[in-house]
C-alpha cells in the first residue's frame, strides 16, 4: 500500500523510523477530544512510511489552532504569522528543494487573511504539503464565524446566521489550477494517513483538507458526514481506477448523466456498475475533479480520498533547470566577473 | 571629425539636464552622455527624473522626463543642484525645468516644436522664443526635428522612423558644445541594433548631424572642455544604487558561502534591485516575484530559516506591510535584509521622488519592542558597500538588518571603482555542526548575545522556531514573567553589541568647531560641498555623515561633544534629529528640513549654516 515515494531530490533515512521519531516532547495543547489530535497523530505515522531522513521534513504553519502544529511533531519548524504559512513554506522549498516541506494551517489562516498566499501558491504548483483543517469556524478566538462556516449558521459574530457564501476549498483549489486535492474527515485516521502519503508522492503543492471537528465552538459541523449511521451514505471514499460505490450496503454509485453528477441505485432500472463514473485522478481536465469535490449532503456524498492528483512541472524544480541552465549557459560564474561586466576602464 | 576651428575654454565641472516628452528618449541619451564623459575621464553623478506615468499625454508639463548629469575635473559629489546646460526637446520641458537653469545657461531647443498648439498646452501665453523671456539664457535655436528628417532622408528613411532618433540630434550638438569624441556612442548603436544595420546607420548620421550643425552655427562660438579629473588609480564603472545593491548582496553571499534568494514585490523605485538579482541565476541567486508585500518577506523569512542569504526589498508602503513580518523575524532571530529604498510618503505619496520618509518606521514601526539593525546608504556606489555591510551583520549577528537607501540613490548612478572580492571581508555566519552537543536554539554567544543557525537537514538539530516568546537557551514556547522580560532585553542587547563590530564615526574636516552638520543618507554630497564651501570661507565647519543608525557608533557623543552647535539636516521634518534628542538629551540641536522630493541645493545649506554661526 505505502509504496514509497520516487523523489530522489529529498535524502532518504537510511535506518527504519518509527513514529516514535517524531513525537515531540511538548505537551500538546488542544482541547480534550479536538479533530486536531488525530491528525497529529497520522502526521506522526505517515512520517516514518515517507521514508525521508527525520532531519529533511519542515513543518510550517500560520497562526490558529491548527498552526500549533509545528511544537507538537519533532522536525524542523517555523510557527509563522497569521495567513502567511504559505509563503514561508514556498520560501523554505525554493531556497532548499532537498526538504519534504509540510504545511498545516486552518479554514481562517489560508482562506481569509492568508486568501491570497493560498491561491498563489497553489497556482504556481510548488512542491509543498498542505494539510487544511476545516473545522468550519475560529477556534482559538473563541467562535468567530470564518469563510467556510455555511451560510446562515449562528456564531459569536453572526448572532442572527452568517450571510456570506461560503468557499468549497475543492472549488477554489481547482480554480487556483491545483494539481492535487484529496479530502478525509478526522475520524479516518486509516485515510487521512493513506492521502498525506499519496500528498508526499506528488510532485507540486498538495492540498489535503481534513473535515476537523471543533468540539468547543462548531461541535458537529461535520456531523451530516460523519455521524456513525449515515456516514457511510454520506462518505464517497475515492479509489483511483474504481468504479464510484458507496453507502452501507454499497448499492449507491455515482453516475455522469445529462451533464451533470446523479446518485443512482444499483440495481434499480437496469443500473450497473458499469453504468458508474470509474475515478481518474490523474486527469488533468479539473472538470469531473470539481463536480465530484462540489458534491454535499442531503443530494449527494462527500467525496473523499485522493480527488485530483495531475502531474505538471513544478515550480522548484522549474528554478533548479534555470539556474542550472543559466550556470551552463551565463559567462557571469563569479563576483569578479560580474562586477568587471560591460563597460569599465582603467585609471 | 570636424575640425575643432573655435576657441576651446576648460571647465572645473558642467552639469546637463536632458528634458523631454516621456517618449523622447531622454534617459538613453543621459546615460550615452554619461557614458562618454566617463570614459573620457570625468567623475560624474546622474539622476533620471522621470513622472510615475509611463507616457503621459503628450507635450504636457505632467509628462515630461528628464535626466541630469553633472560631470567634473573634481570629484563630483551630487547629481548638480543647477544645469549649465538644458537641453530641451519641446516647449512643455523648456517650461517645466528652466527654473533648474542657472542665469546664463546654454539652452539647446527643438525650435520645431514650437507651434501654437504646443506652446498653448505646455501653458505659456506666448512663445518664450520670442517674446523675449528667455533673454538671460544663451539660446542655441535648433531645428531638431526637421534637421533628423533630413539626415533621414538622405539615407531613404521616412520622416516618422527619423524622428524617433531626434534625441541623438540633440546629444551631437551637445558632444560639439563640451568636445567630446562620438566613437562610444557609435560602438553603443553597432552593439545595440547588431541586426539593423539600417538602424545603426540612421543613428550614427543624425548624431554626426547634430555635431556638425554645431560646428557650423554662430550661437556656438565656443567650445567647452572639461579635463580629465584626478581619481585613484585603478579600474572604474558607471554604476546605479540600485544595481550596486544588488551586487552588493551578490558580493556578500559570496564571500559568506550563503545561497542568495530574494522574495520581493515590484514598488517603485526599489523594483530595479528585484529586475537586477533576476538577471543573476549563473551566480545561483534566487528570485521569488511575490504576489504582495508579505509573501515576499514571508518567503524570506522560509528561506533564511534554511540557511539562506535571504533579502526582500521594497518601498515605504512596502515596508509598512512588511511590518508584522520584521517582527517574526526579530522573534525568531533569523539573519535577513530588508531594503527600503524610500520615496515620498506618506502613503502612495510621491513615489518616483526621493525623501528620507521611513527612519523611524524602520526604528519603532513595528508592534512590541522589536530591535533591527539599520544601516543607511549615502551614494550609489556606497550601496554597494552599505548592501554588503548590512548582509554582514544581519548573518554575523543572527539579526534582521534594515538597508535604508532612498529614490535619489536607487536611480542615481556614479563612478564606482571595481573591487576585488578577495578584497571583501569574510562574512562568517554561525552556522551549528551536525549533532553539536547540546545544540539549543536559543543558547547565545557571551559575548555577542548571537544564537546558532541549525539548517534544516542537518543531523541533530531539530529545533522550531516561531512568533510566540520562547524560553532563552531552550526555545520552548514560554509566557514566563521574567524570561519576556529576559528575552526582550537579549534581543535589544544583541542589537546594541553590534557596537563592537562596525567602524567609529569619522568626522569630515576638524574634530572641534563651531558648527558639526549631521546628515545620514543621499544628502552626503551636498552637505558636503557645502561644508567645504563653509571652510574655504574661513568657518570651523566640519561634517559628520551617518551610515549605522542602529545603534549609532560608539563614539557619537564624543564627536558630538567637539563643537559649539549642532545642526541635524534632513530631507524630511526631523526624523534622525528625533531620535538623536532621545538618545542625547545632553546636546543642543538645531536642524534643516526639505520634504519637497527634491535634493538639498549647496546655496540653501551654507545659507543656513551662516545664519546658525551668526547667532547667539
Amino acid at each position: 500500500m505505502f509504496e514509497r515515494p520516487e523523489n530522489t531530490t529529498i535524502e532518504r533515512s537510511s535506518v527504519e523510523l518509527t513514529k516514535q521519531d517524531f513525537v515531540s516532547d511538548q505537551m500538546v495543547k488542544w482541547c480534550p477530544g479536538c479533530g486536531a489530535h488525530a491528525i497529529l497523530s497520522s502526521v506522526a505515522n505517515v512520517f516514518p512510511k515517507i521514508g525521508y531522513k527525520k532531519e529533511n521534513f519542515v513543518m510550517v504553519s500560520g497562526i490558529g489552532c491548527s498552526s500549533r502544529f509545528p511544537y507538537y511533531v519533532n522536525t524542523y519548524g517555523i510557527h509563522g504569522i497569521h495567513g502567511r504559512a504559505a509563503a514561508i513554506s514556498s520560501g523554505v522549498k525554493i531556497a532548499n528543494p532537498h526538504l519534504s516541506v509540510w504545511v498545516a494551517t486552518g479554514d481562517g489562516d489560508s482562506l481569509a487573511i492568508g486568501g491570497n498566499h493560498f491561491i498563489h501558491v497553489i497556482r504556481r504548483n510548488i512542491d509543498l504539503n498542505i494539510i487544511l483543517f476545516n473545522n468550519q469556524i475560529y477556534g482559538l478566538t473563541k467562535g468567530q464565524y470564518s469563510p467556510t462556516t455555511p451560510m446562515g449558521m449562528v456564531t459569536k459574530t453572526s448572532p442572527q446566521g452568517t450571510i456570506e457564501h461560503p468557499f468549497n476549498i475543492g472549488e477554489l483549489v481547482m480554480g487556483a489550477q491545483g494539481t492535487f486535492f484529496a479530502r478525509a474527515v478526522d475520524t479516518n485516521p486509516k485515510l487521512m494517513t493513506e492521502i498525506m502519503f499519496e500528498a508526499a508522492k506528488h510532485d507540486g503543492t498538495s492540498l489535503i483538507e481534513i473535515l476537523q471537528n471543533c468540539i468547543i465552538f462548531a461541535d458537529g459541523a461535520h456531523q451530516q458526514v460523519t455521524a456513525k449511521d449515515i456516514k457511510d451514505d454520506f462518505q464517497l471514499v475515492l479509489k483511483n481506477g474504481e468504479p464510484m460505490i458507496f453507502g452501507k450496503n454499497k448499492d449507491k454509485g455515482i453516475r455522469f448523466f445529462s451533464n451533470r453528477l446523479e446518485v443512482v441505485q444499483l440495481g434499480e432500472n437496469g443500473i450497473t456498475e458499469n453504468d458508474l463514473l470509474i475515478h481518474d485522478k490523474y486527469q488533468q481536465d479539473p472538470g469531473v475533479h470539481l463536480m465530484l469535490a462540489k458534491m454535499a449532503p442531503p443530494m449527494f456524498p462527500v467525496a473523499l480520498g485522493v480527488i485530483r492528483s495531475a502531474m505538471y512541472p513544478t515550480y522548484d524544480d522549474m528554478v533548479e533547470e534555470q539556474i542550472a541552465y543559466a550556470k551552463e549557459n551565463n559567462p557571469v560564474k563569479t563576483v569578479d566577473d560580474l562586477l568587471n561586466s560591460g563597460d569599465t576602464w582603467v585609471i | 571629425m570636424a575640425k575643432k576651428s573655435k576657441p576651446i575654454v576648460d571647465l572645473e565641472d558642467v552639469v546637463v539636464k536632458f528634458v523631454g516628452d516621456s517618449g523622447d528618449g531622454m534617459q538613453l541619451v543621459g546615460t550615452l552622455f554619461s557614458e562618454t564623459a566617463a570614459l573620457d575621464g570625468n567623475d560624474l553623478a546622474t539622476f533620471p527624473d522621470f513622472p510615475a506615468e509611463i507616457r503621459a499625454p503628450h507635450n504636457t508639463v505632467a509628462g515630461v522626463s528628464g535626466f541630469q548629469v553633472h560631470i567634473g575635473k573634481k570629484k563630483i559629489l551630487t547629481t548638480g543642484d543647477y544645469c549649465d546646460v538644458l537641453v530641451t526637446m519641446n516647449p512643455a520641458s523648456l517650461k517645466s525645468n528652466l527654473k533648474w537653469a542657472k542665469h546664463g545657461a546654454t539652452l539647446i531647443l527643438d525650435t520645431d516644436t514650437f507651434d501654437p498648439a504646443a506652446i498653448e498646452k505646455a501653458g505659456y501665453s506666448s512663445n518664450p522664443l520670442e517674446d523675449r523671456s528667455l533673454e538671460k539664457y544663451h539660446l542655441v535655436k535648433a531645428p531638431i526635428t526637421s534637421l533628423t528628417r533630413e539626415a533621414g532622408k538622405d539615407l531613404g528613411v521616412d520622416n516618422k522612423t527619423a524622428e524617433r532618433s531626434k534625441n541623438m540630434f540633440a546629444l551631437g550638438i551637445l558632444y560639439y558644445l563640451l568636445n567630446k569624441p562620438l566613437d562610444n556612442t557609435f560602438r553603443f548603436f553597432e552593439t545595440k541594433f547588431k541586426k539593423k544595420p539600417d538602424v545603426i546607420k540612421l543613428n550614427k548620421a543624425v548624431l554626426q548631424a547634430g555635431y556638425n550643425f554645431a560646428d557650423t552655427v554662430e550661437a556656438i562660438s565656443s567650445q567647452y572642455t572639461i579635463p580629465k579629473a584626478t581619481m585613484e588609480k585603478g579600474k572604474y564603472r558607471n554604476i546605479v544604487g540600485n544595481t550596486a545593491v544588488a551586487w552588493g548582496f551578490i558580493a556578500a553571499s559570496e564571500r559568506s558561502g550563503r545561497p542568495l534568494f530574494l522574495g520581493s514585490y515590484p514598488i517603485t523605485p526599489a523594483t530595479e534591485i528585484l529586475m537586477e538579482l533576476a538577471k543573476h541565476k549563473s551566480l545561483g541567486v534566487k528570485v521569488f516575484q511575490a504576489e504582495d508585500e508579505i509573501a515576499g518577506i514571508c518567503s524570506a523569512i522560509g528561506a533564511a530559516y534554511t540557511g539562506s542569504l535571504a533579502i526582500t526589498t521594497t518601498s515605504g508602503p512596502g515596508l509598512s506591510l512588511k511590518s508584522e513580518a520584521i517582527g517574526l523575524a526579530v522573534m525568531t532571530e533569523l539573519p535577513m535584509v530588508i531594503v527600503d529604498v524610500q520615496r515620498g510618503g506618506p502613503s502612495t505619496g510621491l513615489p518616483t521622488k526621493s525623501e528620507q520618509s521611513d527612519l523611524l518606521q524602520a526604528l519603532f514601526g513595528r508592534n512590541g519592542e522589536c530591535p533591527v539593525i539599520i544601516v543607511a546608504a549615502s551614494s550609489p556606489a556606497n550601496a554597494f558597500y552599505m548592501a554588503f555591510e548590512a548582509a554582514k551583520l544581519a548573518l554575523e549577528h543572527m539579526t534582521p538588518t534594515m538597508l535604508l537607501s532612498e529614490g535619489v540613490i536607487g536611480f542615481g548612478s556614479e563612478l564606482f571603482k571595481i573591487p576585488k572580492a578577495a578584497d571583501l571581508p569574510a562574512i562568517q555566519p554561525p552556522i551549528a555542526k551536525p549533532n553539536e552537543p547540546d545544540y539549543k536554539p536559543f543558547r547565545r554567544d557571551p559575548e555577542t548575545l548571537v544564537r546558532k543557525w541549525a539548517l534544516p537537514g542537518t543531523e541533530g538539530l531539530r529545533h522550531r522556531v516561531g512568533g510566540l516568546e520562547k524560553e532563552n537557551i531552550t526555545g520552548i514556547v514560554s509566557t514566563d514573567p521574567l524570561n519576556h522580560q529576559l528575552m526582550v532585553n537579549l534581543r535589544a542587547e544583541k542589537v546594541q553589541k553590534v557596537q563592537n563590530f562596525i567602524p567609529r564615526q569619522e568626522i569630515y574636516g576638524d574634530p572641534e568647531g563651531d558648527l558639526l552638520v549631521i546628515g545620514w543618507g543621499s544628502t552626503k554630497g551636498a552637505i558636503q560641498y557645502a561644508v567645504d564651501e563653509m571652510r574655504a570661507a574661513g568657518k570651523k565647519v566640519s561634517h559628520a555623515h551617518f551610515h549605522y543608525i542602529m545603534p549609532l557608533p560608539k563614539n557619537t557623543p564624543e564627536v558630538f561633544a567637539g563643537f559649539k552647535k549642532i545642526i541635524v539636516c534632513e530631507l524630511n521634518s526631523g526624523q534622525f534629529i528625533y531620535y538623536l534628542r532621545m538618545l542625547f538629551p545632553q546636546f543642543k540641536y538645531s536642524q534643516y528640513n526639505k520634504v519637497q522630493g527634491l535634493p538639498f541645493v549647496v546655496n540653501e545649506l551654507t545659507a543656513v549654516f551662516n545664519q546658525i554661526l551668526e547667532e547667539e
